[in-house]
């Protein structure tokens, strides 16, 4: 676990036990996993969708962080990957296809062939460009969602039976929270592997000088197209993951605020940190939670808090904990 | 907690299990000991719509105060929520209100996306709702529920108000736009269920972020049409309005309206909206004395006029009332509740009206004008009753008998 | 015929919407090499003051001008609170800082104008269409639009290229730290040209105003679509955009018009109408991503940065 916390490029700086950081992810982490008794004795079946949530949309943030705090590719429509997903879980339930087995692998599947057609186009350009082409490419699939009338269009479609996997019911809420925070935590299991593998430091020397990494002889856009690959699988399930946990799709869910929100999360957690997602998903999920119950005006203080985490608070949250090594 | 999803698609056994279910419920904790009507109310209270939302809210309150903040007896609790005109906002906020505040009532949803995407987890908990605008097909049709009710119309019964007038006003050909989504496609299909004449044309526009028709007008004008008919609630309403006098084909092909003149666009539409009829089920100056009573007193207190969608609001309240009232204040006694909502026995703003099948209301559309009254403000006037005791065209679909 | 030729005014108008919008962008994206999602708020905010302003002053005229300096105001108090922090960091943090101004923006709005929105009404010799061919109408006030911006885009052409205040930011732009050493105050030249561009995004609001709307969240969509602009543009060209503006124009509405009467003489009713409402959606998205994919900097490329 110590080893899970270290910063990248799997240089484990702090060989001592109880660092702040460490101390705070294994609380969140207990935390997480007690939710499910906590929402049982006080009845409150709310606050387990409301931290299901979170986890899925921090396995989201996983999936972006890899591209973008890693990989250095600035993504504005990382969104469309959860959208893909789960329309794929959708569509195939409208159709009468109901099982998991079938309709995950779907979705992690044209999530990924997606990513690879936009990857393959879009990282030929640079800096704002990149931003902007990615952004497109949501688009696209944004006003193809609403044009999909068999599956409500821009209403979007409920979904009346979650995947089935066999003897599994998905409909048990707490099995499926767990299920969730398993994956979430296996995400970032995988995600410490490969950016500590060969792999994931050719990716980040990329991001620090491309130029050079192919100068030394990678061929680097080969790297981060495959980088950006696994990323939009990674958010397709996600994806398909929500559409579970609201039992519901719209065009909505792939709407460029949406790509937005997931930026926010992936800095505001801490962009080159494995445990950042999640710590940035759960503050951001929850302060907006907290403020729409409090104000009438959460933008009000929302916003400058943004502004105030781009200007002051480099490496995120993460980062208040000492500084991670970077590249 | 005990697992209660079901398929929605298998209605007909739910149905049939209905009264088993509600029994298991009328023994749960949670519900047995209330001293208090908890109500849930959706809808929007941000971005532009918010007028809308607040209208609605008005309106609730005013028609609690009305009854001395007690429903049946009980005191009531309020709680709010913002569904942001966002369908996956709005099925979370019904989540909560069900899971965690354990409501008795929702009451609200303007949008019928938002309502179609609420609705199973409505179903499933057998929370006893009312909804008090949005008035998707599919919720009068195959997915109706003998716990939910509306207080509005389906889509398409305003805009086939409109048709039948089209027809007398001798309209042979037209011209159809409005939004692409649940309500928008509901009200064209609204229009072509009774206009006899030609559809020469049809535009649904992006929403809600569409808001320039230039181009779609300019297909209008081409098509050369006897008339226009539009579907553009709230803001949007204001803009496609605009936008067609500026375009100068006012006073060249009229336009006739559903849901898109309302008390809420008048006062910025101001001349803009004289001359352009619509279709309502209730109006500001229908005759009856709870109406009276409803629009002075909210004059009084909010200097603001009520819309329909407030109007409707309101009655949800006395249908409300009348249901605790009828099981005595026994909240977990559901089935009771329905079987006396169902017979709509309170004072409605809009005058008497039943309930189908489907639980949604039979009555009256009028037509409806824009006028500049001598002190300079603008109102909405009924001209005539187009069409009495409408009932909508899915009840049929609606497996309740 | 006529009705193409409607068609394409209808595309230009929009062009020029777009162009007002994007050029602010793209010279605050070339000069200060800043990402400014906000430049939709200073469009929403410029509309807000019309509307006040022309309520207050009972004419439509005096409220524009009088809204087009306070947005200036705005925009120069802006930059030098918030925007000044941003220069010379990632354009991820621009995105992240520019996007919470956004959202302060649509709150406050909210909490002084109210969720309603507002309408500034035209004066009524406007609101009347005009015959420009035989036969074919057009709204008068869309013709002032097209007119206004033209004039407004020799304007800029001309203190860009010709005023010195225009040779400062040329040079700003392709050399910073020159221009500085020379002894230029480069954070007043920033200053102004924040301030600049804040007043062409609210110029553009407030034309906008009396046939859209005005609204929170106004400024997003067509945020996006000025984005598409200026990348199309090229980054940093005025001139990029203003060809690239028309080109967005242009294909929107003639997709709009066009594409899904196209696709009714190939499919069938029900499958033409929802394939062709996405076309003409993300004809524009596809536009660029072809151009992107051809010309990675635009069309027209910043010479050297």
């Amino acid at each position: 676990m110590s080893q899970l916390s270290a910063s990248p490029r799997g240089i484990v700086s702090a060989p001592g036990w109880l660092t702040p950081r460490l101390t705070v992810i294994a609380a969140l982490l207990l935390i997480f996993g007690l939710v499910p008794v906590y929402a049982a004795v006080s009845g409150n079946s709310f606050a387990l969708a409301l931290f299901n949530r979170i986890l899925i949309l921090a396995l989201a943030t996983l999936s972006l962080n890899l591209i973008m705090g890693f990989g250095g590719m600035v993504s504005f429509g990382h969104a469309v990957y959860l959208g893909i997903g789960g329309y794929a879980v959708g569509i195939l339930a409208k159709e009468g296809i109901g099982s998991g087995f079938i309709q995950w692998p779907v979705a992690i599947a044209a999530s990924a062939f997606y990513a690879l057609i936009v990857g393959a186009l879009s990282l030929r350009t640079r800096g704002v460009y990149f931003i902007m082409i990615t952004l497109a490419f949501a688009q696209m699939i944004y006003y193809v969602a609403i044009g999909l009338d068999r599956y409500g269009g821009d209403d979007g479609l409920t979904i009346y039976r979650r995947s089935q996997f066999g003897s599994l019911d998905l409909n048990n809420k707490t099995l499926f929270y767990y299920l969730c925070f398993a994956i979430l935590l296996a995400g970032i299991y995988a995600l410490w592997r490969v950016i500590n593998s060969r792999f994931g430091l050719v990716i980040q020397g990329a991001r620090s000088n491309e130029r050079r990494m192919r100068a030394i002889g990678f061929p680097t856009f080969r790297y981060k197209l495959v980088c950006f690959v696994i990323a939009g699988a990674l958010c397709g399930l996600a994806g398909a993951l929500l559409a579970n946990h609201t039992n519901y799709i719209s065009p909505a869910m792939m709407s460029w605020p949406r790509s937005g929100d997931l930026i926010v999360m992936a800095v505001l957690g801490g962009m080159r940190a494995v445990f950042g997602p999640l710590i940035g998903a759960t503050v951001f999920l929850l302060l907006e939670e907290w403020l729409s119950r409090v104000t009438d005006y959460p933008n009000l203080i929302v916003g400058p808090l943004l502004l105030v985490v781009a200007l002051y608070v480099h490496g995120g949250i993460d980062g208040l904990f000492g500084r991670a090594r970077r590249g | 907690m005990t697992n209660r999803s079901h398929a929605l698609s298998r209605m007909p056994q739910i149905m049939g299990a209905v009264s088993v279910a509600a029994l298991a419920l009328a023994g749960g904790p949670a519900l047995a000991q209330n001293k208090t009507v908890k109500i849930g109310f959706i809808s929007t209270f941000t971005g532009p719509p918010a007028a809308i939302g607040n209208d609605m809210k008005n309106s609730f309150e005013l028609g609690l105060d009305h009854h001395g903040r007690k429903l049946g007896g009980l005191p009531v609790e309020v709680i709010y929520e913002d569904d942001q005109t966002k369908p996956e906002v709005g099925v979370q906020k019904t989540q909560k209100l069900i899971e965690s505040d354990h409501v008795d009532f929702v009451v609200g949803y303007i949008w019928s996306n938002v309502l179609l995407a609420s609705l199973k987890p409505l179903v499933d908990s057998k929370t006893m709702t009312v909804v008090t605008n949005a008035g998707a097909s599919q919720l009068a049709g195959e997915l109706c529920s003998p716990y939910v009710f509306s207080t509005s119309w389906n889509n398409d019964q305003t805009p086939a108000a409109v048709g039948l007038y089209m027809n007398q006003k001798g309209v042979k050909t037209a011209f159809l736009i409005g939004p692409n989504y649940a309500a928008g496609k509901d009200m064209l299909a609204g229009v072509q269920s009774t206009f006899k004449g030609q559809i020469v044309g049809q535009e649904l526009t992006r929403w809600p972020d569409q808001l320039d028709f230039s181009a779609e007008l300019s297909k209008a004008r081409e098509t050369k049409p006897d008339a226009i008919f539009a579907f553009y609630p709230g803001g949007a309403g204001v803009q496609f309005v605009t936008q067609y006098a500026q375009s100068g084909l006012k006073g060249q092909i009229p336009l006739y309206t559903a849901f898109t003149v309302d008390d809420l666009s008048l006062p910025r539409l101001k001349d803009l909206a004289i001359g352009i009829p619509g279709a309502q089920e209730w109006v500001a100056d229908l005759p009856n004395d709870a109406n009276k009573k409803f629009v002075a007193d909210y004059k009084a207190k909010y200097h603001a006029s009520p819309s329909f969608y407030g109007a409707q609001t309101y009655d949800a309240v006395g249908l409300i009332d009348s249901a605790v009232t009828a099981v005595k204040g026994n909240l977990a006694d559901k089935e009771g509740m329905r079987k006396e909502m169902e017979k709509a026995d309170f004072k409605s703003v809009r005058g008497a009206f039943k309930y189908g099948n489907n639980h949604i209301p039979i009555q009256n559309f009028y037509l409806q004008d824009a006028v500049k009254n001598a002190d300079g403000s603008y109102s909405l006037h009924t001209v005539a009753t187009i069409v009495k005791d409408d009932q909508d065209k899915f009840h049929d679909k609606c497996p309740m008998k | 015929m006529l009705y193409l030729i409607e068609q394409f005014l209808n595309g230009i108008q929009l062009g020029m919407l777009l162009f007002l919008l994007a050029a602010g962008l793209t010279l605050i994206f070339g000069i200060m090499d800043l990402v400014n999602l906000a430049h939709g708020s200073l469009y929403m905010i410029g509309a807000y003051f019309a509307a006040t302003f022309a309520d207050w002053t009972d004419s439509f005229v005096l409220g524009t001008v009088l809204a087009l300096i306070a947005t200036l105001i705005v925009g120069m108090a802006l930059e030098v609170i918030a925007i000044r922090r941003l220069y010379g960091r990632d354009h991820l943090h621009h995105v992240l800082g520019t996007f919470g101004l956004l959202l302060f923006f649509n709150e406050l709005v909210r909490l002084i104008w109210g969720p309603a929105g507002m309408t500034l009404s035209l004066p009524s010799e406007m609101l009347t269409a005009v015959q420009v061919l035989p036969g074919l109408y057009y709204p008068v006030y869309r013709l002032v639009i097209i007119a206004v911006t033209l004039a407004v885009a020799a304007l800029l052409y001309l203190l860009v290229m010709r005023t010195r205040l225009g040779m400062l930011i040329r040079a700003g732009a392709s050399n910073r730290e020159m221009v500085g050493a020379l002894g230029i105050n480069i954070k007043l030249l920033y200053t102004l040209v924040f301030g600049l561009g804040a007043a062409l995004a609210g110029f553009a609001g407030l034309m906008q105003a009396p046939i859209l709307t005005v609204q929170i969240g106004m400024g997003e969509n067509i945020l996006i679509a000025a984005f598409v602009v200026v990348t199309i543009g090229g980054i940093g060209s005025i001139r990029g955009a203003f060809v690239a503006a028309l080109l967005v124009g242009l294909v929107d509405t003639i997709g709009r018009a066009f594409v899904p009467d196209l696709l009714h003489r190939y499919l069938s009713e029900a499958a033409a109408s929802g394939l062709g409402r996405s076309l003409s959606s993300m004809l524009v998205y596809v536009v660029m991503a072809l151009i992107l994919v051809v010309r990675p900097e635009g069309l027209f490329p910043a010479a050297s940065r």
